[in-house]
């Protein structure tokens, strides 16, 4: 009986995902959008073979090579392209590792508030009554806050260092999955195909997991890579006031920060380039975000 | 009406309750508050006294109890920096993120309604495309670092404005007010500008969806009809009904602005309670951090009635008591 309902994937998935691929091509500024993000992943995760120098090797910096122009060339004769900050770091090797802890930071955080959020708000629509009364309250609660002091509230407590932050986005992140989630899976609970699980008897865990969650996954990708962008602007954010990562591992956010002092002497490449890294991977991300977020949209399909 | 108002305010009092607990938890529970509340420089006896004095030898409850009365008569503790009542130190900034954030709703509004009137009457034209690419990015770019490249363009290079400080001020009723000196205005303009940023692709957008409706409806028609000028009709009667949904959320985003403007008054050095914030969270001055968390709470608290009252009385159609 469960084998016809089961559903026979294999020889289908492959037309809805060319479909989806043709429909999300359909956007030159979301391809582009694409291609840029995945440049910028590539280069994250490939930074130590791409960047000219180590950044966090002291050996390898020269404290005469100290806030060099872009373009110039160092004590060793190596060619600084972004220039160096105030400890003879090259800005373009401080970027690409940089990136790297930005990026970890933003996914590992949207990864853990989908986590907490999407179970949540599953739980929330699927029992119902007190529990998703106050379930959603706490959502309001969390969503009539800023995201900005609560993160900064949570920093203030438990002090710097890159899980407290992960800690702290997860905190301001998991009410906006929380109630995408619900939101779906109170529309999808009604459909027959629930129905038809639940006069299978089939246990709740499983009509829950192999059933509701693939259903209101499409809503819960969009949420999720908007809140990756979010999630890293308010990391860059946090590290610029201090609050953020610590100096030993600097984000972007603390590149920009360390160049705040020299932005007044005319030494702008310090803060500049960090800058424009940060907002092509925001800008990116949220290109990707909103294409998803059309092609994905089941009243807006053709 | 008051009923309403009478179950808004306990509403309210509520969720102070809860945040008094959250910010108790937070400062007494995760951290240690020995050494949160007591001034490191403390010798031992001092210590041991200062334990007693605030009661942190009772029960975590009783604690609770004692620091609930105390926040009640207006007492959150010292500032170990200043050695002043915090709650003073952070009252005496507050005008200056006022100023500031007013400045910028004001920036927002005075941008973003024309912008948005006119993407929304010409939403094909190139100008209007272009208009709302533009709010994308302002939705879009870290506002610090676009305060930095504010800094970088206009006091560095150009040296039109300064970068830091609120200038001249002029003493009204005893607070001191940077809008009324011209050198004060230079000195608002560029974080004014940059706090409003985020408001200004805010209001462009809602201006523009809200254009595009009223222009179909049967009143516009009507007045159309009538031979009004089409100004009027924009200006008068379009901008009458879209003004409900720009006020609420402008008004919403009040409180998201002085939160924000710990991040601009850092950058422009404005010296503000968001920068007081920042400054006493990197000395660990603890005492101003729960009194600044407190505050912001019950500002949230009053902004949120504040907008639904104004929603009611701009839309006679939200009847208060029909409300659960």
């Amino acid at each position: 009986m469960s084998a016809v309902l089961r559903p026979s994937a294999p020889p289908q998935v492959e037309t809805p995902l060319r479909r989806f691929a043709s429909q999300f091509a359909e956007s030159r500024l979301a391809l582009v959008g694409l291609v840029v993000f995945v440049a910028i992943v590539l280069a994250a995760l490939l930074a130590p073979w791409l960047a000219p120098q180590n950044p966090y090797d002291l050996a390898q910096l020269d404290i005469m090579d100290g806030r060099l122009p872009p373009g110039s060339v160092g004590a060793s004769g190596m060619v600084h392209w972004l220039g160096t900050d105030d400890q003879g770091r090259d800005m373009l090797s401080g970027i690409l590792y940089g990136l790297r802890i930005s990026l970890m930071v933003g996914a590992g955080s949207a990864l853990v508030a989908a986590l907490v959020g999407a179970s949540l708000g599953m739980l929330a629509a699927y029992a119902g009554g007190r529990t998703d009364t106050l379930i959603m309250r706490l959502v309001d609660l969390q969503l009539s806050f800023p995201a900005i002091l609560a993160a900064l509230m949570i920093l203030a407590f438990l002090g710097k260092g890159i899980l407290n932050v992960v800690i702290a986005l997860v905190v301001v992140e998991w009410a906006y999955y929380a109630r995408t989630v619900r939101g779906s899976a109170l529309v999808e609970r009604r459909r027959e195909y629930i129905e038809a699980a639940q006069c299978l008897a089939l246990p709740t865990g499983r009509i829950i997991f192999r059933h509701l969650l693939p259903n209101v996954l499409p809503p819960l990708i969009v949420v999720g890579t908007m809140q990756v962008a979010r999630a890293i602007a308010l990391e860059a954010t946090l590290s610029f006031l201090g609050l953020g990562v610590p100096i030993t591992e600097p984000s972007l956010g603390l590149l920009i920060a360390n160049g705040y002092e020299y932005m007044l002497s005319g030494k702008y490449w310090i803060s500049f380039y960090p800058g424009i890294a940060l907002l092509l991977t925001i800008v990116s991300i949220n290109l990707v975000g909103d294409q998803l977020r059309d092609v994905i949209n089941p009243r807006l399909q053709k | 009406m008051t009923l309403y108002l009478l179950r808004r305010c306990l509403q309210a009092a509520g969720v102070m309750l809860v945040m008094s607990v959250l910010v108790f938890v937070g400062v007494y529970a995760i951290g240690d508050p020995v050494e949160i509340l007591i001034s490191p420089e403390a010798d031992q006896i001092e210590r041991e006294r200062a334990i007693r004095a605030l009661g942190l030898d009772l029960p975590l409850w009783q604690q609770y109890l004692v620091f609930l009365k105390n926040a009640l008569h207006g007492d959150l503790g010292r500032s170990f920096v200043f050695n002043e009542p915090a709650l003073k130190l952070i009252l005496d900034r507050m005008p200056a993120t006022l100023e500031l954030a007013f400045g910028a709703t004001f920036v927002a509004l005075l941008v973003g309604l024309p912008l948005g009137l006119y993407a929304g009457l010409r939403p094909n034209g190139a100008l209007a495309r272009g208009i709302m690419a533009g709010s994308i990015l302002g939705f879009s770019l870290p506002t610090f670092w676009v305060g930095l490249m504010l800094i970088m363009v206009f006091a560095v290079q150009l040296g039109w404005l300064p970068s830091t400080g609120r200038g001249e001020t002029v003493d009204v009723l005893g607070t001191r007010w940077s809008f009324l000196t011209l050198d004060g205005l230079r000195h608002l303009a560029m974080p004014a500008f940059n706090l409003a940023l985020f408001k200004i692709s805010l209001v462009i957008r809602l201006t523009r969806a809200g254009v595009r409706e009223a222009m179909l409806m049967d009143y516009v028609k009507f007045a159309r009809a009538k031979g009004l000028h089409p100004s009027r009709i924009v200006l008068v009667h379009v901008l009458k009904n879209i003004m409900i949904p720009v006020i609420t959320v402008v008004g919403l985003e009040f409180g998201g602005t002085i939160a924000f403007s710990v991040v601009t008054e850092s950058i422009f050095a404005w010296p503000g309670m968001g920068k007081l914030i920042i400054d006493s969270i990197n000395v660990l001055d603890r005492p101003v951090i729960v009194a600044y968390l407190m505050l912001i709470v019950l500002m949230f608290i009053v902004i949120n009635l504040l907008v639904d009252l104004t929603y009611t009385a701009l839309d006679p159609r939200v009847r208060l008591e029909g409300r659960t």
